[in-house]
């Protein structure tokens, strides 16, 4: 099993205040890798890093092997043109907790924004390859709707098809049904699930530990913007080994 | 969602029987609100027959004049003038507002100079340096390019047009800047995020979502510079009030060609009005759940439902 993303120390401050302290971890190819902790322990500010939306101060993060944000070349960092960013950006999907689709653009349009214009795929192909998408998250019907006229879920959902649409290897999901009705946390959670059988590589901020346990294949619990304790979602969550891990579980659970 | 009104807790089940009667109450009487209109209305009437029946002033010179061919070229220069100066202050602006929220430095306080400068002096005066240009240079030499005489090239449609154009860019800079910054941060990351360049996250996402702010100001702005145009007078510009004036001065019916004059704003304005009015609601897509209705859509709502009684005007707004 290959690698897909792999951080060494990576370290993150505003200014004075420390956000990341190092971390260190690898996520494989395949896997659902859930990242849970308590708001301020960086973990949504961790996954911003993997696609370079946030700069690292120290450290190095590869994705599949290739450096993100900077070229190493003779024992030098050398930070990427805008261009060179955007297309290390292209097969990492991201979705966010506050959904941030385009309001100006249809759900359909939303979806085949970025095939035609990072990949030039022709607008019938990438407006059928965006029917099929919304079909998959269950919202053929909504295809010609604006963002404004969809419930917080089903916009959550066209978020998920529009990463999809690139074709990511790798998606990133920060905190995806924390804006959300408790009531329509359960259908992007479907939608995720289904993503992850097929063999999706994700990465997961989340508060929802009947998700991490049920789907997660590796867990790690964020405090202070270092990893307090990682392994099994199931073992972590059910028998934490750190003091501070057994203080927020008891809290969340 | 409906927000209950019902306080009884039986009354839900049983609404569908036995509603209660509905209220026929005799409204209150605004007898001031009667007194008011009287007395505005015969301020009005009083106004109006001042001005009909004025001995100075010919009313059929004024319909005479109105389609005068001297009139029609003045109005038609004030359009072209005022289009085009629009079109500079627009594209300026917008360059402008990106140079201004650039992160480097040079480009952002050129910006904000450009902008002080002609915010800063008045339009009138702008126009005169313009126009007396050929006083400081008297031969334009654009080193490989060009070299002509300075008052070959500065004629007085040039002086009018980067008067106005150049100034108007100076007031559409902080529009746009203020649009662009109105919109959320979350769209750009998603764009990124998508892998889409600076260039195309602003020309796709963060523009058209800006227009939305920037479309009425920027109708104000155009309305302002067409009735701004008549200062161009000042540098021999044949615009709609010029063009007025000389036949006003040459026929001594002075004040029925500023009248003229006066309804050519008038007409000119409120249509461009209309026009504004539909941009806007081009742009408000997507932020509305349901368009308004156009004026016209709802007149013809209004006719076919006539005889129905009064409740369906009353939602549009």
């Amino acid at each position: 099993m290959s690698t897909m993303v792999k951080a060494e120390r990576v370290c993150k401050s505003y200014g004075s205040v420390e956000v990341l302290k190092g971390i260190d971890l690898e996520v494989n190819s395949g896997e659902v890798f859930c990242i849970v902790g308590p708001s301020g322990s960086g973990k949504s500010t961790f996954l911003r890093c993997i696609n370079h939306l946030e700069k690292i101060n120290a450290g190095r993060l590869y994705v599949d092997g290739t450096l993100v944000g900077y070229r190493e070349k003779g024992g030098k960092l050398y930070e990427l043109r805008d261009r060179e960013v955007a297309a290390q950006r292209r097969d990492i999907g991201m979705v966010f907790q506050r959904f941030n689709l385009f309001p100006h653009m249809t759900a359909v349009e939303n979806v085949m924004e970025a095939p035609v214009q990072v990949k030039r795929v022709p607008k019938a192909e990438a407006r059928k390859r965006a029917g099929e998408l919304l079909d998959r998250v269950g919202l053929a019907d909504k295809r010609d709707n604006y963002p404004a006229q969809l419930s917080g879920g089903q916009q959550q959902r066209v978020a998920i098809a529009r990463a999809l649409a690139m074709d990511p290897k790798l998606m990133l999901f920060d905190e995806p049904t924390s804006a959300l009705d408790p009531e329509l946390v359960g259908e992007v959670l479907d939608v995720m699930k289904a993503l992850a059988q097929d063999g999706m590589t994700m990465i997961v901020v989340t508060h929802e530990m009947g998700f991490a346990r049920e789907v997660g294949d590796s867990l790690v619990f964020m405090d202070g913007g270092v990893v307090v304790e990682s392994g099994n979602p199931r073992d972590v969550l059910t028998d934490p080994q750190h003091e501070r891990t057994k203080l927020f579980l008891s809290k969340v659970l | 969602m409906t927000p209950s009104t019902d306080k009884t807790p039986s009354a839900g089940a049983s609404v569908s029987k036995d509603a209660p009667e509905a209220i026929k109450a005799i409204p209150v009487r605004h007898y001031g609100r009667y007194v008011s209109a009287v007395v505005v209305l015969v301020l009005l009437a009083l106004l109006v027959r001042a001005f009909a029946t004025a001995e100075g002033l010919r009313w059929k010179a004024v319909g005479d004049f109105f389609f005068d061919d001297q009139i029609l070229e003045g109005v038609k220069n004030t359009l072209v003038v005022s289009v085009l100066a629009m079109l500079i202050g627009l594209v300026g602006g917008i360059v402008l507002a990106v140079m201004r929220m650039s992160k480097n430095p040079v480009t952002s306080s050129v910006a904000w100079g450009y902008i002080w400068f002609f915010r800063g002096t008045p339009v009138y005066v702008q126009l005169l340096l313009w126009f007396n240009l050929a006083l400081i240079f008297p031969i334009l030499d654009i080193m490989p390019i060009y070299k002509d005489e300075m008052t070959d090239v500065m004629t007085p449609f040039m002086a009018a047009l980067l008067g106005l154009g150049l100034n108007e860019a100076a007031y559409m800079a902080e529009i746009c800047r203020a649009g662009i910054q109105s919109v959320d941060e979350g769209q750009t990351e998603a764009s990124q995020a998508l892998g889409m360049t600076q260039g195309q996250n602003m020309r796709r996402i963060v523009l058209p979502q800006a227009m939305r702010v920037i479309v009425p100001p920027t109708g104000n702005e155009f309305i302002n510079l067409l009735k701004t145009s008549s200062l161009c007078s000042v540098v021999m510009y044949e615009e709609a009030l010029r063009k007025a004036q000389n036949i006003g001065n040459n026929s001594s019916a002075v004040v029925e060609l500023l009248l003229v004059a006066t309804v050519w704003y008038l007409v000119i304005t409120s249509v461009f009005s209309i026009g504004q009015y539909y941009l806007e609601r081009r742009y408000a897509r997507g932020s509305l759940r349901q368009l308004p209705d156009t004026p016209w859509q709802r007149v013809r709502k209004n006719l076919f439902s006539m005889g129905r009684g009064t409740g369906s005007g009353a939602q549009g707004a």
